[in-house]
């Protein structure tokens, strides 16, 4: 709570900062985020929450401002990985993996949130252009993949349709709010399965239909607790990790005879 | 408050996903129970029930292995302690059986990488679930009917030699009293050990009648060498699981062998007050019945055609 609370405060000092200035020749506009803090550690039992974020729009044009015609798109982007999506067929009846194409540095999670449909934002050139939304990530086959353009169009749209399925990608109409006129709140949604790593949170802001500027902070998602450690032992160590296991079940197995002895 | 959910559900670290702690014991439990009853490994139950309970596959193959060496480890002390074991004989069949597990382990990461795992892993369970309970039904159903008839139940006698004992490279089993080649001895061990990678099974369900019939080695040792080869293989494929593929669930595998435990001491009580062509024709029927589940599921269309995967990192393409 005390770290909504001294984000909120930070904010409104941009806000005061913003007024004083507020005579300066106009398209000096500036947008800032903040987050209250630099890492999330995620327990076993997350079940997915939504996060804020908050923002100032500096030096705002008054005018533009009370007709409403700044917009703001903030995202939250997880680390990159490759993936593979794979498509079934039958083959004698059985539904068999076939077909398959590898993308890389593909983000593992992406949740946006804007002030209003992004449509009624900008043109879909612009938003193209800044690779902005779940459409505009450039969903990269990997060098050596074969298929035919028809194959791989086809597998980059089940891509994210899959990853909106799983819930790692997201995008909320409506989440950016303003809570004044120099303040505004994102909400961004943090999937249960959201990956483990650097995340990238970037504002984008808007005057018209008109791409200003964007600014970025990062925010590193980790996990915690016991359930974590024994899978960070299971990667890092892993022939220690398996040894264990050995020695758990042969003691398991030795004390069941103990306790339950019949002669 | 902590709700009651909370409380039952536990995380799976490698699994990744919440399961209920009472579901997992008692599933260990029922299969522990079984096992005790009609002296098998359990493996081949577990791993298709933690398939049905949405464990990955690549988990609960692992896990599985690791839950076997829990039920063999005890049994091979005692026979151990009876003199009930080829030392011999077994060291050789684990001799094979790490070849085989290490190539299981092989081709398990190649499966993998072609995203071919899970349909293998099943098709094997199908074939070998269906032929095996298809061969105890038949068995107990026969004698049953002998019983019946008021006839003896004798099992059939192994005749006295076959090809087995026409290859080169013998060797006396003093503990077996058999003067076999170590040809088939490798091979039969290496075909298990590959099955243990594969699926995540003891293999004491193919192991018992190849030693019988093939190998001819008294039913006295069968059971404890059996053992104590499944023991050493489990183990083995378990550390190699772990390494390769760090899919073993350390949480998940003592659930079940804690459930397994308790299970096994009871059913090994009622297993000695039933009648044993009764109790063989039930497994048969559980047997086929997990079969069956697991061949419907290859047919049914699944809800999405598409599925999507973190590329697994091979310097190799």
């Amino acid at each position: 709570m005390s770290m909504c609370a001294k984000a909120l405060a930070l904010a409104i000092w941009l806000g005061t900062a913003a007024a004083a200035f507020a005579q300066q020749p106009l398209n000096k506009e500036t947008v800032e985020i903040g987050l209250s803090t630099d890492t999330i550690a995620i327990t076993s039992g997350f079940r997915g929450t939504d996060l804020t974020v908050f923002g100032a729009l500096d030096n705002a044009d008054p005018l533009i401002q009370r007709q409403g015609r700044y917009d703001v798109v903030v995202i939250l982007q997880g680390p990159e990985r490759d993936f593979v999506v794979r498509r079934k067929d039958r083959f004698f009846g059985i539904w068999v993996n076939t077909e398959s194409v590898t993308f890389q540095h593909i983000p593992a999670s992406y949740s946006l949130a804007s002030t209003r449909s992004l449509q009624d934002i900008t043109t879909p050139k612009v938003f193209a252009q800044l690779g902005l939304g779940i459409n505009n990530i450039f969903y990269e086959p990997m060098p050596d993949s074969f298929g035919s353009s028809a194959t791989l169009r086809e597998f980059s749209t089940e891509l994210p349709r899959l990853k909106l399925k799983q819930k790692l990608y997201s995008q909320r109409m409506g989440d950016v709010q303003f809570l004044s006129s120099t303040l505004f709140r994102a909400t961004l949604s943090l999937p249960a399965n959201v990956p483990v790593g650097k995340h990238v949170a970037r504002a984008y802001l808007f005057r018209n239909g008109e791409f200003l500027r964007e600014s970025a902070t990062s925010l590193n998602i980790v996990k915690a607790g016991l359930e974590f450690r024994i899978y960070r032992a299971a990667n890092q160590h892993s022939l220690l990790y398996g040894l264990f296991a050995v020695f758990l079940a042969v003691v398991t197995g030795w004390m069941g005879r103990l306790v339950f002895r019949k002669d | 408050m902590m709700s009651l959910g909370f409380v039952l559900g536990i995380y799976l670290p490698i699994a990744e996903i919440s399961v209920n702690i009472f579901v997992l014991f008692g599933m260990g439990a029922a299969v522990g129970f079984l096992s005790g009853m009609f002296g098998v490994g359990g493996g081949f139950l577990i791993t298709p029930l933690l398939i049905f309970y949405n464990i990955p596959p690549a988990v609960a193959v692992a896990t599985g292995a690791n839950q076997v060496i829990a039920s063999s480890f005890s049994g091979a002390l005692t026979h151990f302690r009876r003199g009930t074991l080829d030392i011999k004989l077994g060291s050789l069949l684990v001799i094979g059986g790490i070849i085989g597990a290490a190539v299981g382990i092989y081709v398990f990461v190649l499966l993998r990488e072609l995203g071919q795992l899970d349909l293998i892993v099943s098709l094997l369970y199908v074939v070998f679930l269906s032929t095996v309970g298809g061969l105890m039904l038949y068995e107990s159903v026969q004698s049953m009917r002998r019983a019946r008839a008021g006839q003896l139940a004798t099992l059939k006698k192994p005749g006295q030699h076959n090809w087995v004992h026409r290859l080169p490279f013998k060797m006396r089993f003093r503990q077996s009293k058999i003067y076999v080649s170590i040809i088939p001895v490798l091979v039969l061990g290496g075909a298990i050990g590959f099955l243990s990678s594969i699926m995540g099974v003891g293999g004491g369900f193919i192991m018992v009648p190849a030693m019988i019939y093939l190998l001819k080695v008294p039913t006295n040792v069968v059971i404890g060498t059996s053992l104590y080869q499944i023991v050493f293989v489990t183990a083995f494929a378990t550390v190699m699981q772990a390494t390769t593929n760090q899919s073993v669930d350390i949480v998940l595998a003592m659930l079940l062998m804690s459930g397994g435990v308790v299970g096994a001491q009871y059913g090994a009580r009622i297993g000695q007050k039933l009648r044993g062509e009764q109790l063989r024709a039930l497994l048969a029927l559980l047997v086929l019945a997990v079969g069956l589940r697991l061949a419907i599921e290859l047919f049914v269309t699944p809800d999405d055609l598409y599925s999507i995967s973190l590329a697994i990192a091979t310097g190799a393409t």
